[in-house]
């Protein structure tokens, strides 16, 4: 008898999560969805490590004098800040929802390079495992961005397996970009024109270009610095006339890029959210999509502007100072057209789109603040504060993980098949926020009353905003364990989602949920340009 | 003789170009693959990049310092290594040439030559490191102080930790350049390659043309320094 006449007539209809089992058919697969289910299971396995550090300095920070000693402190928070930047933030929304959706988007069965893609995940899985070495054997103390000489000679710590961690990892984000380029270059289905791409797609692509172009440059300066701290060899060892500088120069040459890796992505979620959930065209495509590639492009030419306070010439500063502004530009650019995207648009107000009006609110703020820091008058002033930390983390936090987990949200029925409960996520959303702000939102005061960051104990005066800070990170935290709660409770018992439970259009929707291993049954011919939304109906009265 | 797998005039199967399952065509095949390489490439460039830029970054500071280790560099075995890198990327050509022509047997002795000459670069290479080791010119691990100019000591170790960083990565590139060419050669051996089908071939081609041009950019930097008077 064959498998399928064996089914049951009830039995879910073939598609990539039940075609195959056993852990073979997972770890040997080259299916795009497959590969992003994996990354999705990695990538959530460290924000909890990496959240778990936050939790430990958190606590810390409850007491004026620190209640772990200085040396423990300056641990927790350079683990939290690589594993987050390195393994959470960087690979993502690229890694898991982009390498599920930019096949289905542009019309293909798979990415352009299936294995390579599976490669991808076994590099991140091999630095996660360095990173997580150096962990357990008791942490790197540098700061995440691992500053020469302190890192390359004086420091105590296991920088050479955090460092050859993040060396590797970057090789997976290598890998996943040029997968990302060429496909949306090679694999467009008939029709799939670039200006029909959907934003999400385009977001992306300019992701790719900045993991291509930026990462072999972190690659080379990490190994620079292994080589330093091993053989001594002088390259930034200013005793010998080495210089530390070229360190921080080539070091931001690629993490500044970086956090547009981190931010670009969830522009590109939240740009299909409020369309979906407006039930209109994004306000000003071409603007949006090219904004994504002149954001890709200013990108490496900012670094300068986390160097203010190295001694670089004033010119040098000016000129990165203007620069940094004009990134402000783009930016804007989206913000006020995902606005316009919903004015007089029929808004509902689904779960992925609370999440996308807390990364509107909480990115505007993120950047703007920015701005305060590209001057270079203000950065003198708040650069070693907090005001600084507050700032990252609303763009990051506020921006990035709202995005992701709103597109989790939004995908999640495409995903797994199923939908998950309405109330939960709402009120999960809604904690988020408020924990979000109640942990950041201080930060900002105390940077600018002059806290500095990094520092393990403070003076009493600061106590109560720190304390307040401390209570939102915990609410924070429960907003984060709610979802995966019920995200995997959905999994058995969530209804059935049906292949377009938003109305939504797309060729993601267009498909079954969950898809089958190619995707469509044929390659699909696109006749129409993304977000064809009817007209919105006046609702009277 | 020139063996042909595909008769001419016919369209040639799937097994015999390699067609992967979520590609339309050989051709979009074969455009993924070229732009993949060449993107890779890019990231290359990006990688060699940084340590150009520090080359440029130390030079600038301290001309004087570079410009004294050229009496140690060896131009005689560098300007010969540059001659057989250059003579192994015809021959990289030539095999290119004959994958797509359905030769066998030249596009084997060509890829055996192109090995043969990337052996000889390392040999000449390994001599080049034995030699400074003996002087003493291997910073942090057996630096001799630099005795002939105390005063450029510390300024001149930089300039040798970017030779051997540089040189040595390079290196490495042509040892896993070798390993693809033994790939290649193994395939073409087993009449893999054929008119319809010799992506490997034109990619691992295009790698092995990055690796040289490298070179090309090395050997006056790191060798030509203090020849100019």
């Amino acid at each position: 008898m064959s498998t399928v006449a064996s089914r049951r007539p009830d039995a879910e209809p073939v598609n990539y999560l039940n075609v195959e089992h056993g852990w073979k058919s997972w770890l040997f697969t080259t299916d795009h969805k497959r590969i992003a289910v994996l990354y999705l299971i990695s990538i959530t396995l460290m924000f909890f490590v990496g959240g778990f550090f936050a939790v430990l300095f958190r606590i810390n920070l409850l007491e004026p004098e620190g209640i772990f000693a200085p040396e423990t402190y300056n641990r927790l928070f350079s683990m939290h800040g690589i594993v987050m930047v390195f393994f959470f933030l960087v690979p993502s929304i690229p890694a898991t929802l982009a390498n599920f959706l930019i096949p289905i988007m542009v019309g293909a069965k798979d990415l352009a390079f299936p294995r390579v893609n599976l490669l991808s995940w076994y590099i991140y899985v091999v630095g996660a495992i360095l990173t997580m070495y150096a962990v357990f054997r008791g942490g790197v103390d540098t700061g995440w961005t691992f500053y020469a000489p302190y890192s390359s000679t004086y420091s105590n710590s296991y920088v050479l397996a955090a460092a050859f961690g993040v060396f590797t990892a970057g090789f997976s984000s290598i890998l996943t970009g040029l997968n990302f380029i060429v496909t949306v270059h090679k694999m467009r289905a008939p029709g799939m024109t670039w200006s029909r791409l959907p934003l999400f797609v385009w977001s992306n692509y300019a992701t790719g270009l900045i993991q291509v172009l930026g990462t072999p440059v972190l690659a080379i300066v990490l190994l620079l610095l292994a080589f330093e701290r091993i053989a001594h060899v002088g390259i930034f060892d200013p005793n010998i006339g080495g210089d530390p500088i070229l360190f921080q120069h080539l070091f931001w040459f690629y993490s500044h890029p970086a956090v547009y890796i981190m931010i670009l992505p969830g522009m590109g979620v939240i740009s299909e959210i409020v369309a979906c959930f407006s039930k209109k065209r994004v306000f000003g495509y071409n603007f949006v999509a090219f904004s994504s590639m002149a954001i890709a492009v200013l990108s490496f030419v900012v670094w300068g502007h986390h160097m203010f306070l190295t001694g670089e010439s004033v010119y040098t500063g000016i000129a990165f100072s203007f620069l940094s502004f004009m990134v402000a530009v783009p930016s804007a650019i989206k913000v006020f057209n995902w606005t316009a995207t919903m004015y007089k648009g029929s808004v509902s107000f689904d779960t992925p789109m609370l999440y996308a009006f807390g990364f509107i609110g909480l990115f505007t703020i993120g950047g703007l603040t920015g701005l305060h820091l590209a001057t270079l008058a203000t950065d003198i002033a708040t650069h070693g504060t907090y005001f600084v930390v507050a700032h990252f983390h609303y763009v990051m936090v506020g921006g990035m993980v709202m995005a992701f987990l709103g597109g989790v949200h939004f995908w999640w029925p495409k995903i797994t098949g199923r939908m998950y409960p309405e109330a939960w996520s709402k009120f999960a959303a809604l904690i988020v926020f408020i924990g979000f702000n109640l942990t950041f939102f201080p930060q900002f005061i105390l940077g600018y009353l002059g806290m500095p960051r990094r520092y393990h104990n403070y003076p009493p005066e600061f106590q109560a905003l720190n304390v307040l800070s401390t209570a939102g990170a915990s609410i924070l935290g429960v907003g984060y364990v709610i979802p995966i709660i019920y995200l995997i409770w959905s999994l058995k018992y969530g209804p059935k989602a049906g292949p377009n439970p938003w109305g939504a259009t797309g060729l993601e929707w267009e498909i079954q949920s969950p898809p089958t291993t190619f995707n469509f049954d044929e390659t699909p011919t696109v006749t129409e340009e993304a977000y064809n939304y009817g007209p919105v109906e006046e609702v009277v009265g | 003789m020139a063996e042909t797998i595909v008769p001419v005039g016919e369209e040639p199967s799937a097994e015999a170009t390699h067609l992967r399952h979520h590609f339309a065509s050989p051709e979009q095949q074969m455009d993924a693959a070229t732009l993949g390489m060449w993107t890779f490439l890019i990231t290359e460039v990006l990688f060699f990049g940084g340590m150009f830029a520090s080359y440029a970054v130390y030079r600038n500071i301290y001309p004087e310092a570079f410009a004294s280790t050229s009496q140690y560099m060896n131009v005689i075995l560098g300007g010969t290594n540059t001659a057989v890198l250059i003579c192994s990327s015809l021959t990289m050509a030539l095999s290119v040439r004959a994958a797509q022509l359905s030769q066998r047997k030249p596009l084997i002795w060509f890829l055996i030559l192109t090995m043969i000459f990337g052996s000889i670069f390392l040999v000449i290479k390994g001599f080049e490191y034995h030699d400074k080791w003996v002087e003493g010119l291997v910073p942090g691990l057996h630096w001799g102080g630099y005795p002939e100019h105390p005063e450029f000591a510390h300024h001149a170790q930089i300039l040798f930790f970017l030779y051997f960083c540089m040189t040595g990565m390079h290196a490495l590139h042509m040892v896993v350049g070798l390993g693809l060419l033994t790939y290649l050669l193994v395939q073409g051996v087993r009449r893999v390659f054929h008119a319809s089908y010799f992506a490997p071939v034109e990619m691992i081609g295009l790698y092995w043309h990055f690796v040289d041009i490298v070179w090309i950019f090395l050997f006056p930097l790191l060798y030509l320094i203090g020849h100019r008077r």
